[in-house]
């Protein structure tokens, strides 16, 4: 059957001067809409700044500071893409932070015990990968397949993958002394360091492909309704499972971040991360029921968080404090966002 | 049915003038409603002409902008839905507002919940309740009986007895058909009539007009958020002059003749001794190029489940189903789609539309990996197109960026025919094509798969309207109790006929 043959059946043309479509309301307010939503984050993160400007000044405003409020922003920021892509498929992944510390101790051990020096560090590096992406692969296969819910299967992984990380570790931090490993996560190539890259690498990556591949495209699709997608074709179940994987798979690489930070596996490593990935995805703009989600805004979130932490430091304010702040900034954005959704859905 | 003395009643309720108007969308723009006592008043227009906002007006869910409401000629305010109820004007609303995992009793007393002192007076509650459904002619109904497990019309008695709990005077009734089959339709409308003869107004709300003649006594019409006839007399008002106070035009309310399919015309689609446990079992038929096959029977026969399993939706448990000589695999949508089937489900907005994405990405839903080139979308390929479907289809408004959300049923079946025009589909599964659809756009979607036909589609439809399945199609399934209990040509078969093999189908 050819495409372009359908006509419509002798509608009148009185009929169609009737029912003269009405001009699309597309709404371009300050806070509405994807650059405007971006827009807001932009502007909460300068206020930002200038507060750690008034308050510390020099000690704020120095490049040395910038790049750290981005070095200590690279391991979540990579997790936070993982995210991004499973929150926009509907789903969420509560065992990015185990797997971080899971993987960690594995390639250090590698490193440390196994093969001692007689191997390159890539080795380290794909190993890393490799339990990243194996755990995601069981999450995804159990809440695609197996049908667990999703907050249960990446629970369960939360607590088993931290203590497999133990037994692994045997409660020692292991320290990596493969020194072409280590000088390669602590160079600075264009005076930007090697862990900032990789989030820029990342986050890119991630962008494309949630914004201009069929990858992206079905992301959307299973998030926003996961029947209309199957029935249009779409594997839903095989999608699921690739979005879980490939948010173990960023986990992974932050896994050998923090190795390469911190030159030692241990299996507190990214403890908690989880929720600092949720919260930058949450407050980005991504919606939390899927079928929607940004890249840019997740980045802007992670910046957002680190960047306050920073400041909250620089101003010897305590931990606790920042606990508090980052808190309200969650409930605020979530606040602006529903409002945000509740007035491009009024009307219809 | 219509009583000349009644005229001289004073309203029961007066609605004047009212004006809601939304940021950026006046959706009424002066409305006049008159209700008497005892009266089935009808609510007609086509979908977006703000029938769903004068209700939720007069259930006090919106404030209008300007305009009064009279209750006995008493102007009344209502702020908000607890003020309506409390005024006896209560709203049975489409998508029906029960609490599944609670009791039929709870799920009456919601809200209003028979207590003293924080305890439940769960013995009142259960008599009461009783009472109630009795009245509704559903004594058997039992008041403990978890609603979860009832059906669309059971749960719709609970949320009937529901408004009676509230000594409701006015029941607002939005739609209550599109959920029931014939019989259940019987049902409601005496439980209508028996409301109405204890005095309680009932506004009806609903697309099909020979429901209207069936139980209506007055008539308002709504178009573009204004009255455009009030109080007319259904006995003495004829069909082809409310289709035309509704849409503004003269629409032949009528279903395209079509020429007959070739006797040489190839098959298409092959289904044999397809069943599914639990649901139907050994159904077979063929489909040839050109040909509309209708499938016929009650909501609940297993119609909608021939049509998924077909599909793949659902895995069929015995049978195949070919298209030309491929053999498709049982449970697999994917495979289905690629063999070049597509089915326009029943519930378009939770299993056919992601509402919140462009409708220029719903059309493409099934093809954009297609036009993708190395897995990167090619989106300005897409937006043609979805150009040219929307310009083929009629699809209003035409901006293939706009939500798919904010389109009304008609439009947004056009976007999901659209989608599987643009894969180029062989063979076309449509549940319920046009329900929730107005009029207007009704007799377009009849035009379309009449050319769907014409241009060699295989189509499969089914619908509850019965006359419409009989006029679509070339030939008429009839399904009752999950078997075909008939199959035959479409022109020696009438409504009263299908009705009968049903009757015996849930017989024998």
């Amino acid at each position: 059957m050819s495409e372009q043959d359908v006509t419509v059946p002798a509608a009148d043309e009185s009929a169609r001067i009737e029912r003269v479509a009405k001009p699309s309301q597309k709404r371009s307010g300050l806070l509405t809409g994807a650059t405007g939503r971006n827009l807001g984050l932009v502007i909460a993160l300068v206020a930002l700044c200038i507060f750690g400007v008034i308050t510390a000044g020099e000690r704020f405003a120095s490049i040395d500071n910038l790049l750290t409020i981005l070095r200590l922003a690279s391991v979540i920021g990579v997790l936070s893409i993982g995210m991004t892509f499973v929150i926009t498929g509907g789903g969420i992944d509560l065992s990015v932070g185990s797997v971080v510390g899971l993987s960690s101790v594995w390639a250090s051990t590698l490193a440390t015990q196994a093969m001692a020096e007689d191997f390159h560090w890539i080795v380290i590096v794909l190993c890393a990968l490799g339990v990243g992406l194996g755990a995601g692969v069981i999450n995804g296969v159990l809440i695609a397949y197996g049908k667990v819910v999703a907050f249960i299967a990446t629970l369960a992984m939360l607590v088993a993958a931290r203590g497999f990380a133990e037994i692994i570790a045997n409660r020692r931090t292991q320290v990596v002394k493969v020194d072409s490993f280590l000088d390669f996560f602590r160079s600075s190539p264009l005076g930007l360091p090697m862990l900032v890259w990789i989030f820029l690498v990342v986050a890119v990556a991630g962008w494309f492909l949630l914004n201009r591949t069929t990858f992206g495209r079905r992301t959307i699709a299973v998030g926003g309704n996961p029947e209309a997608a199957r029935l249009a074709g779409i594997k839903v179940k095989r999608h699921t499972m690739y979005l879980y994987a490939l948010c173990g798979l960023t986990a992974g690489i932050g896994g050998v971040m923090m190795l390469g930070r911190t030159t030692a596996g241990s299996s507190t490593n990214g403890q908690l991360y989880e929720l600092d990935a949720i919260a930058a995805v949450v407050v980005g703009g991504t919606l939390l029921i899927g079928g929607r989600g940004t890249i840019v805004g997740t980045v802007l979130g992670v910046l957002i968080f680190s960047t306050l932490r920073n400041v909250f430091t620089q101003n010897n304010l305590s931990i606790s404090a920042q606990a508090i702040a980052m808190g309200v900034i969650i409930v605020v954005a979530v606040l602006l966002q529903q409002r945000i959704a509740e007035r491009s859905r009024a009307g219809t | 049915m219509v009583n000349a003395d009644r005229t001289e009643d004073p309203p029961l309720l007066q609605m004047r003038g009212i004006v809601k108007q939304f940021p950026g969308a006046r959706a009424l723009d002066g409305v006049d409603l008159e209700i008497r006592a005892g009266e089935v008043h009808c609510l007609l227009g086509q979908n977006g002409a703000g029938k769903s906002t004068l209700i939720k007006v007069l259930a006090g869910a919106h404030q209008p902008t300007e305009g009064e409401i009279l209750l006995d000629g008493e102007p009344v305010t209502i702020t908000h839905p607890v003020a309506g109820l409390k005024l006896g004007i209560a709203t049975m609303y489409q998508e029906l507002d029960v609490v599944d995992g609670l009791s039929v009793a709870e799920n009456i007393y919601l809200g209003h919940e028979l207590a003293t002192a924080g305890f439940s007076q769960r013995r009142a509650a259960t008599a009461n309740t009783r009472a109630l459904l009795t009245r509704l002619g559903h004594g058997d109904l039992s008041p403990h009986r978890e609603v979860g497990q009832l059906s669309a019309a059971g749960k719709q008695i609970v949320s009937m007895a529901r408004a009676l709990s509230h000594d409701a005077r006015v029941i607002v009734m939005d739609e209550p058909s599109a959920v029931l089959d014939a019989e259940e339709v019987t049902n409601l409308f005496r439980v209508v009539r028996e409301l109405t003869a204890s005095g309680v107004a009932v506004v009806y709300i609903s697309h099909r007009l020979d429901e209207i003649r069936q139980i209506g006594d007055r008539i308002t019409v709504l178009k573009d958020g204004r009255t455009v006839a009030s109080g007319l007399p259904v006995a003495q008002t004829p069909t082809a002059e409310l289709i035309k106070l509704m849409t503004g035009r003269n629409v032949e309310y009528a279903i395209p003749q079509r020429d007959a399919v070739p006797p040489d015309a190839a098959t298409v689609l092959r289904v044999d001794g397809l069943g599914l446990r639990g649901a139907f079992s050994d159904v077979s038929f063929e489909v040839r190029a050109g040909e509309v096959v209708g499938l016929a029977g009650l909501v609940g026969s297993g119609r909608t489940e021939i049509l998924e399993t077909v599909f793949g939706a659902r895995k069929a448990t015995a049978g195949t189903v070919q298209i030309e000589d491929r053999r498709l695999r049982a449970g697999s949508v994917s495979d289905a789609v690629t063999a070049g089937i597509g089915l326009c489900p029943e519930e378009r907005k939770s299993q056919g539309l992601i509402l919140d994405e462009p409708v220029y990405r719903n059309i493409t839903l099934s093809t954009f990996a297609r036009t993708a080139k190395a897995s990167f979308l090619d989106e300005g390929a897409e937006r043609t197109v979805a150009r040219e479907q929307i310009q083929a289809l009629d699809v209003r408004p035409s901006d293939p960026d706009r939500s798919a959300r904010t389109l009304s049923g008609g439009n947004q079946q056009k976007v999901l025919l659209a989608r599987w025009l643009v894969h180029g589909c062989r063979v076309l599964l449509l549940d319920e094509p046009t329900r929730g659809v107005d009029v207007g756009a009704r007799a377009e979607i009849y035009g379309l798969i009449a050319d769907l036909a014409a241009q060699g589609a295989a189509v499969v439809v089914v619908s509850s309207d019965i006359p419409e399945v009989i006029g679509l199609s070339d030939r008429v399934l009839v399904i009752s109790e999950g078997r075909v209990v008939h199959d035959g040509p479409a022109s020696d078969i009438d409504e009263h006929r299908v009705l009968d093999l049903v009757m015996e189908g849930s017989a024998a």
